[in-house]
């Protein structure tokens, strides 16, 4: 028995009544091939450990096998959806609101049964408003909690983080509200149930030059968000083409206060109006600093500014200020109505447009899977590509080949401390 | 020229909280050579404490902002002692490093623990008008200025005063400045280094909570993680000034202000913070000690 692994001679040594043979010991071989009866003891010995330790493993991983799918597949009773929104940080109101127009979607698909004859579990994570944490927390929905679609995120930046996980396991993505026109271009799997930032851009354009009638206009953008810096940039180019001129282009970082700096410089440059494609946060402070240092000009924006925290944070600076996003509560289409009844009904409060986009993507999401029968990933993703004309609360939404929905947009502006509807802009 | 002028004004408002800031990162290196990398989350305290009191003391008027402003600096040099004799104290004797990653963990626990929900949760809050506001425009060379603006100049000039009263002119001043020159020689002469060390600990964080307030008020709005980024460049301006001296703390808060603002509006934001650290480094190749400071012979 030559080059035996050591703990074969621990175990003689054990037998021989506990004698510590040092000598033996450290030279196992040698002792082992002594010629009497512990020598035969040992190989035995030997054998039977190894098949204990054969079995031990068996168990072991037969015990593993067996215990492992029990809790990675909790139940097929229901049909689990992943969602993720930024209920906390710099953009919580969006998230928020959104959260509740989903929650208040999937609670009545619920009441009505659900859908193939499962009720909906919806499993909501939080992205804390920051860079990294949507890939984790889309990484967890899709391996432990095994969803068969996700929904999210408000924030281009952060859904253009998930979508390539999302895309690479092939679990369907509905983003409710991302209007970056590079989001649904990461892959087939990738879709929205909002308008794109091309179409934002091309409207905000038409609006400051027919509306406002102006056409010297200064930008400010914030070059950390990918919403921003694409609106900007959908916005710039139908302008110029209008006419219109860019008299400054000033950006800021998301996160930052002191913008007094790059208004002043736009103050030099003598714009009529002050294009802001930010989110509310920073828009509040910009106005509030924008009239400090006597800026009187409109200031527009896109669908980051609605949030009841915009007004809460600039105050008085936001009075005749305008800016583009997908819903007004003062919409009339029954969809629209119905809905702002059952949102104040259960909520207490009047939604906004995060929150009927939070509703839609869930509607559209269900009645995809109805469709599609199953909730296999291939087949789901084909339901919800096929989405015509479907009814929902901010438009009739028919996703097109880019997996974007082509949907009218509305501008609100603000009155008096309160958002009010403007005109509604077809695509 | 006016947007020249205009551009100074926004950048002497900014650099003056940093000024409040740097302030307290240089008294304690003076005393106790090392970095209180916590001092940025103190600043966020102020401001919090800031806007948790105006729901109890009346503001809207000058006497009230006022009345809320000492409170929150009263409560904040609570919470610096508190914090050198919890977290810097057990730790004096140890290597300078240790007391080191010490503060930068009491900076860490301090921002998320600010952003648990049960605390103030990691949403911005929007801070409220403690001061009635007004705003002046077209003075002179077409420059707009407004009362929050006044008063970060105001009060940090009275602040500076008084930090200078209290350095030349007090016995807790006189005993700070020994203990600065030498530990051991302050304490054979009966001066009592930890009174001295807790004192210089609550001066420099009331005046870290006067920024955080002033800062709120002109940027109104707050959360846990606020203290970051201040807080560092406030650090910069201490070691652009010349760490351990106190005039030197002031002019470089006012410089990185101006710096800072002139970056942002006649080049690119983008490069705000890059010229702020650029600064930094800079500073630490060329002119160690910084501007004001002297140059130590170190004793062997």
């Amino acid at each position: 028995l030559p080059g035996k692994p050591d703990h074969s001679t621990n175990a003689v040594v054990k037998q021989d009544g506990g004698n510590p043979n040092r000598k033996g010991l450290k030279l196992g071989p040698k002792f082992i091939s002594l010629p009497n009866h512990s020598g035969l003891q040992a190989s035995c010995s030997l054998n039977i450990m190894k098949k204990v330790h054969l079995i031990s493993c068996a168990c072991t991983l037969l015990g593993l096998l067996l215990v492992l799918p029990g809790c990675a597949r909790p139940n097929d009773d229901v049909i689990r959806v992943g969602e993720y929104a930024s209920l906390t940080g710099r953009e919580a109101t969006f998230g928020q609101m959104s959260h509740l127009g989903t929650r208040l979607a999937i609670d009545e698909i619920n009441a009505a049964g659900g859908v193939l004859d499962k009720p909906i579990q919806l499993i909501t994570e939080d992205t804390q408003s920051k860079a990294g944490e949507s890939a984790t927390v889309v990484r967890r929905l899709i391996s432990r909690n095994r969803v068969v679609a996700v929904l999210g995120e408000v924030a281009s930046s952060r859904s253009m983080e998930a979508a390539p996980i999302c895309q690479q396991q092939r679990i369907p993505m509905i983003s409710p509200s991302s209007t970056n026109v590079r989001l649904t271009q990461l892959g087939d799997y990738i879709f929205r149930v909002c308008f794109t930032d091309a179409f934002q851009g091309r409207l905000l354009a038409n609006f400051a030059e027919r509306t406002l009638q102006v056409n010297n206009v200064a930008m400010l953008t914030d070059v950390k968000s990918d919403y921003s810096v694409g609106l900007s940039r959908d916005f710039k180019a139908p302008f110029i083409e209008l006419g219109g001129r860019i008299v400054t282009e000033q950006s800021y970082s998301g996160g930052d206060r002191d913008f007094k700096a790059q208004l002043t410089a736009i103050r030099a440059a003598n714009p009529e109006a002050i294009f802001i494609p930010g989110y509310y946060t920073e828009v509040g402070l910009i106005a509030q600093q924008a009239r400090q240092l006597g800026i009187n000009i409109p200031l527009f924006g896109g669908d980051g500014w609605e949030s009841s925290k915009l007004i809460e944070i600039g105050g008085k600076s936001l009075e005749g200020t305008y800016f583009s996003t997908h819903f007004s509560p003062e919409d009339e289409r029954p969809e629209a109505v119905n809905f702002v009844a059952k949102f104040q009904a259960q909520y207490g409060r009047t939604p906004d447009a995060m929150a009927a986009l939070g509703y839609d993507s869930a509607l559209i999401l269900a009645d995809a899977i109805r469709r599609a029968g199953n909730t296999e990933p291939q087949a789901l993703r084909d339901a919800i590509a096929e989405t015509r004309d479907f009814p929902a609360v901010t438009g009739r939404i028919t996703l097109d080949e880019n997996r974007n929905a082509s949907k009218s947009a509305v501008i609100l502006t603000v009155r008096d401390g309160q958002f009010r509807y403007v005109e509604t802009i077809e695509p | 020229m006016s947007e020249f002028l205009q551009q100074l004004i926004n950048g002497l408002s900014l650099g003056a909280i940093y000024a409040l800031i740097a302030l307290g990162y240089t008294m304690v290196y003076g005393i106790l050579r090392f970095i209180n990398f916590a001092h940025g989350e103190v600043f966020m305290l102020g401001a919090f404490s800031g806007y948790y009191l105006s729901s109890v003391i009346p503001h809207g008027t000058l006497i009230g902002g006022l009345l809320i402003l000492a409170s929150s600096m009263a409560i904040c040099s609570v919470i610096g002692m508190t914090i050198e004799r919890l977290a810097y104290r057990p730790l004096r004797q140890r290597p300078r490093l240790t007391v080191l990653i010490t503060a930068i963990g009491v900076s860490l626990f301090l921002q998320f623990t600010g952003q648990h929900e049960r605390v103030f949760g990691a949403a911005p809050k929007t801070f409220p008008q403690l001061v009635p506001v007004r705003t002046w425009d077209n003075l002179p060379g077409n420059v707009t200025i407004n009362s929050n603006q006044l008063m970060v100049f105001g009060v940090t000039i009275v602040l500076l005063v008084i930090l200078q009263l209290i350095i030349r002119r007090t016995r807790i001043g006189t005993a700070m400045r020994a203990v600065s020159f030498n530990h051991q020689a302050a304490s054979l002469m009966g001066i009592n280094i930890n009174v001295v060390i807790s004192f210089t600990f609550g001066l420099g964080s009331a005046l870290a909570a006067a920024g955080g307030i002033l800062y709120a008020l002109n940027y109104t709005s707050i959360d846990p993680l606020m203290g970051l980024l201040p807080g560092l460049k406030a650090f910069v301006a201490a070691v652009l000034g010349g760490i351990g001296n106190i005039p030197g703390a002031a002019l470089g808060g006012l410089i990185i202000g101006i710096v800072e603002t002139m970056t942002a509006g006649y080049l690119s934001s983008a490069y705000r913070d890059a010229i702020a650290f650029s600064i930094l480094i800079l500073i630490l190749l060329f002119r160690p000690s910084g501007l004001l400071g002297k140059v130590e012979v170190e004793k062997v």
